[in-house]
């Protein structure tokens, strides 16, 4: 195999670098020098960095804690199953192996039994039938639960690669990130989702709330769950939609009713209007910025893009890549593909002074 | 030169073989109008071993962009490029190929007949599956189209609608998908009717359909399966083209079109290929246990019934992909049932093989090593598979990592190990010369340890939120080291990969001499000379029992006495 290698000198020094490096590290210097190989000129800023697994074992909600209680019982039960099944192979592969290789006579030949081959099939029907009975219960628990007239609605409609939160009670629309109230024994509080797209196919997984479920244009998909903890819950969309699939973040913050009920009336407001930025004002308002952007309040009307109305009270931008930053944000305005390649925001050829001052018009929008 | 004195003297041709080639061009010609169906098998195999190098790259470029968040190694539209061809070529353009190429090459032989029923069709049928393949590669080159946009198709091998509705999809990428599949299906459905004729019809004398060897059995219902479900998958590739050309509207949802529909078509055909996939490898289990083990298959007309009982359930399965569209309660509650169900046959293969196993004198030589790998692969694949099948669990699971971890345990840990083994069992017989051991034992052990430090761990990924298709993932959400073990793992297996290359064409040059029967087996194949002739049998054979030559190697306790 010595042609493989450029010479003896490449191949000694090379397993002397292996050998003061550790195999571990030298494959993760491999790796790394194989992947940094196509570096290309584009990429988030990656400072959003939210350090929170979530993890499908760690529910925050009732109908999370129902799935993962269903996940321990099955785990189980195919625990036990695999433990038996995977003994007996292991007793049949130590025991019955040929010792000697140059003994040539063969077994004794068995062809079947009736009782014991009726034996395992009777037992895996009745295990069945049982995870069935489980399973069905939970389902119907989940799926068929009322919701109650107090429940705080949302319209979570998907679009290529954002999220669109529409709150019909409250009368506002915002993006990307939802909010909804906890649930208290004292208070218990229902979030009651209808999912729908505006395009094509989403799935809206916030693992520690609920399971996914799939966000379909000319279909209403249901969905709700009760956190039991304030917090922030990360997600992303689950179901391929394209180039930026990936970075179709979710972000769901439960708070306090009294945190809640503040952020609605806030958002129930229209636009701040601040004097001091009317020249940025003015420039958002004669470009093409307002035909996909709404900024109750002002001619910008636009439906094809998020909510900006109170874009300054969200901490992420386009769809939890980055953090709602000015500096970020003039990044995403002059070149969207660098931040978010294959988005569907166009760069408006803005020039840096315009973006300055754009920026700085958004940065009232709180 | 034929013997023109003999009564059948024209249809047997005695010239050695070496006598027959001419010059390397004759030779081509040769595999190129060939009707015989070995050498159509042979291509057939070394199709789909080419689809098996080529798409376990474009796994290798997936696992390298995968290794560490937030990558720069393959730019969102490269990624989803690749990923929809490694998920498409995988299925239709090695897992297809390879079950359809075993076939072509073992089912005749293993009835004791000279070809398949229609050769011609069998010819045909391959070179319409290498035509989609061609296609569905060229599509790098001419799936631009005149808008300039992407190249091969970047839509996942499920191609959700309306994702692939002009509207989101310009371009012909998508098109030349959905070409190639159609082309792809006839050549599968030529081949399942040729399996199904091949196998009532050509069988030799005393060959029941109860004294076929499993293999054969299983063939038969996986090829009527092909044909119920390949049918669906082609209306809806041709439903998409009149949506993309004649202005259609059936998953068009700007139009009133429903893409659950899509859907429901796609899962009607993809949830049988899973076992359409599966069952060959079963197939192969079945004549490999035996042999290494030393004694005869445990439950015979069990495993038939197991068999068809698959065949049947399986039809009525595939809305457990959907569990997340939407479907009422009651529905769902439905698809947990049939999926619970399909596994009762499932699990009486394994008790079944295990049986079989139980009280012999079993010979790890490679290709038992593989089938033992799968057993147990096959096991904790089957296992998870109930945990997919818990409706409200799956909608955790349900497009997360979890599930790519789960069906590559069953497409990697069952089928490609299956094949494996039987590339070790049966090499013998397709060109005279074993595969090298030492090297096959390095190939086991290298690809059994890298599938598991990657497909175990990529289990935990889905559990902890990660979906799958995306390109590249945030940091801190405790995915990170996972990945990159991953990555490793997928590496070490395509290592592994190279020296099964190495070995086959090494051992192909220098492997030792097969004889006949290297194994010491019993089902008919073994009867004639490795390779066979082009007629295989220089005489019909006549069979009195399941192991033919069981009972001529042991005329003492020969199997018709039991059966």
């Amino acid at each position: 195999m010595s042609f493989l290698w450029v010479g003896e000198g490449s191949t000694r020094m090379f397993g002397r670098w292996l050998q003061r490096q550790g195999p571990g590290k030298a494959a993760y210097a491999l790796l790394l020098l194989l992947s940094s190989a196509g570096h290309a000129a584009w990429g988030a800023p990656t400072d959003n960095v939210v350090y929170q697994t979530p993890n499908t074992f760690e529910p925050h909600s009732g109908p999370a804690h129902m799935i993962h209680n269903l996940s321990l019982f099955v785990i189980q039960i195919t625990g036990a199953i695999f433990i038996v099944v995977a003994a007996l192979f292991v007793y049949v592969v130590i025991r019955f192996r040929q010792r000697d290789p140059s003994d040539d006579s063969e077994p004794p030949q068995v062809y079947g039994s009736t009782q014991i081959e009726l034996a395992w099939t009777v037992i895996p029907i009745l295990i069945v039938l049982v995870l069935f009975l489980t399973t069905a219960r939970i389902l119907f628990a989940i799926q068929d639960q009322k919701m109650p007239p107090t429940a705080v609605d949302a319209d979570v409609v998907g679009h290529q690669f954002w999220w669109e939160f529409h709150y019909p009670k409250y009368g506002f629309t915002t993006a990307d990130e939802l909010h909804v109230p906890v649930s208290t024994e004292q208070v218990p509080t229902t979030t009651s989702l209808r999912l729908l797209s505006a395009d094509v196919d989403h799935s809206f997984w916030v693992p520690q709330l609920f399971g996914k479920i799939d966000s379909i244009p000319n279909q209403v998909n249901h969905m709700w769950f009760n956190p039991d903890k304030v917090g922030l819950y990360v997600g992303q969309c689950a179901q391929f939609c394209g180039v930026e699939h990936a970075k179709m973040l979710l972000r769901v913050y439960v708070q306090t009713p009294e945190d809640f009920a503040a952020w609605v009336k806030n958002q129930q407001q229209p636009g701040v209007q601040d004097p001091a930025v009317a020249e940025g004002r003015q420039i958002f308002e004669s470009q093409a910025c307002i035909s996909c952007h709404v900024v109750r309040g002002t001619p910008a009307q636009g439906k094809f893009g998020p909510d900006l109305t109170h874009f300054m009270s969200r901490d992420t931008l386009a769809s939890g890549v980055a953090d709602n930053t000015p500096a970020n944000l003039k990044l995403w305005i002059k070149d969207p593909d660098y931040v978010k390649p294959g988005s569907l925001m166009p760069a408006m050829q803005l020039s840096d002074d315009q973006i300055d001052k754009v920026v700085a018009y958004l940065d009232t929008l709180k | 030169m034929a013997d023109s004195t003999l009564p059948i003297g024209s249809a047997i041709d005695l010239t050695p073989p070496s006598e027959v080639y001419g010059t390397w061009l004759d030779q081509v010609h040769s595999w190129v109008v060939t009707v015989d169906h070995k050498k159509i098998g042979l291509m057939y195999i070394a199709y789909a071993s080419i689809f098996l190098l080529v798409g376990g790259f474009e796994a290798l470029l997936l696992r390298i962009q995968l290794a560490v968040p937030h990558n720069h190694f393959l730019s969102p539209e490269v990624f989803n490029r690749i990923f929809t061809m490694h998920g498409t070529t995988m299925v239709f353009l090695m897992g297809m190929p390879l079950i359809i190429g075993f076939a072509n090459y073992l089912v005749p032989l293993m009835i004791g007949a000279r070809d398949m029923a229609f050769p011609r069709m069998n010819a045909f049928s391959f070179w319409m599956t290498a035509l989609a393949g061609l296609m569905l590669y060229y599509s790098f080159i001419g799936g631009v189209g005149l808008q300039g946009a992407g190249s091969a198709p970047d839509v996942t091998w499920w191609a959700y609608a309306p994702l692939t509705e002009r509207a989101f999809s310009r371009g012909h990428s998508t098109d030349y998908w959905a070409l190639s599949l159609i082309v792809s299906g006839f050549g599968t459905i030529g081949a399942a009717v040729n399996i199904i004729a091949t196998t009532i019809c050509m069988r030799c004398k005393g060959m029941t359909m109860f004294r076929m060897p499993l293999l054969a059995w299983l063939y038969l219902v996986v090829s009527g399966m092909i044909l119920v479900t390949i049918s669906p998958l082609t209306a809806a590739q041709i439903m998409l083209c009149i949506d993309r050309y004649l202005g259609g509207h059936f998953f068009d949802s700007q139009a009133g079109g429903a893409p659950v529909v899509w859907a429901h078509f796609f899962w009607v055909f993809g949830h049988p290929e899973v076992y359409v996939l599966v069952m060959p490898a079963f197939a192969i289990s079945n004549e490999i246990i035996p042999v290494f083990s030393r004694k005869a298959i445990f439950g015979y007309p069990a495993m038939v019934a197991a068999t068809a009982g698959i065949g049947v359930i399986s039809l009525s399965v595939w809305a457990h992909h959907m569990f997340t569209v939407g479907m009422t309660s009651a529905q769902n509650a439905f698809f947990v049932l049939s999926t619970g169900l399909v596994g009762v046959p499932t699990g009486i293969k394994i008790f079944n093989w295990i049986a079989t196993m139980w009280g012999g004198k079993i010979r790890f030589a490679t290709p038992m090593l593989f089938c033992s790998a799968f057993l147990i692969q096959f096991l904790f694949a089957g296992l998870t598979g109930i945990m997919l099948s818990t409706a409200p669990w799956n909608w955790q699971l349900h497009n997360s990592y979890f599930v790519i971890a789960h069906f590559h345990y069953v497409l990697v840990g069952a089928i490609v190990f299956c094949f494996f083994g039987g590339f070790y069992y049966w090499y013998p017989k397709m060109t005279g010369k074993m595969l090298n051991e030492r090297l096959g034992k390095w190939h086991f052990w290298l690809f059994v340890i890298g599938f598991h430090i990657c497909f175990d761990l990529m289990h935990i990924p889905g559990l902890l939120g990660m979906p799958r298709s995306i390109y590249t993932y945030e940091p801190g959400r405790g995915w990170d080291t996972l990945n990159f073990i991953i990555s490793v793992g997928g590496m070490i297996q395509g290592i592994a990969t190279m020296i099964f290359v190495y070995n086959l064409v090494y051992s192909y040059f220098k492997g030792q001499e097969a004889g006949p029967d290297p194994w010491d087996a019993w089902t008919l194949e073994w009867a004639t000379s490795s390779p066979p002739p082009e007629y295989n049998f220089a005489t019909e054979p006549v069979v009195m029992s399941r192991r033919p030559l069981w009972d001529l190697k042991h005329p003492e306790d020969p199997d018709y006495r039991y059966e």
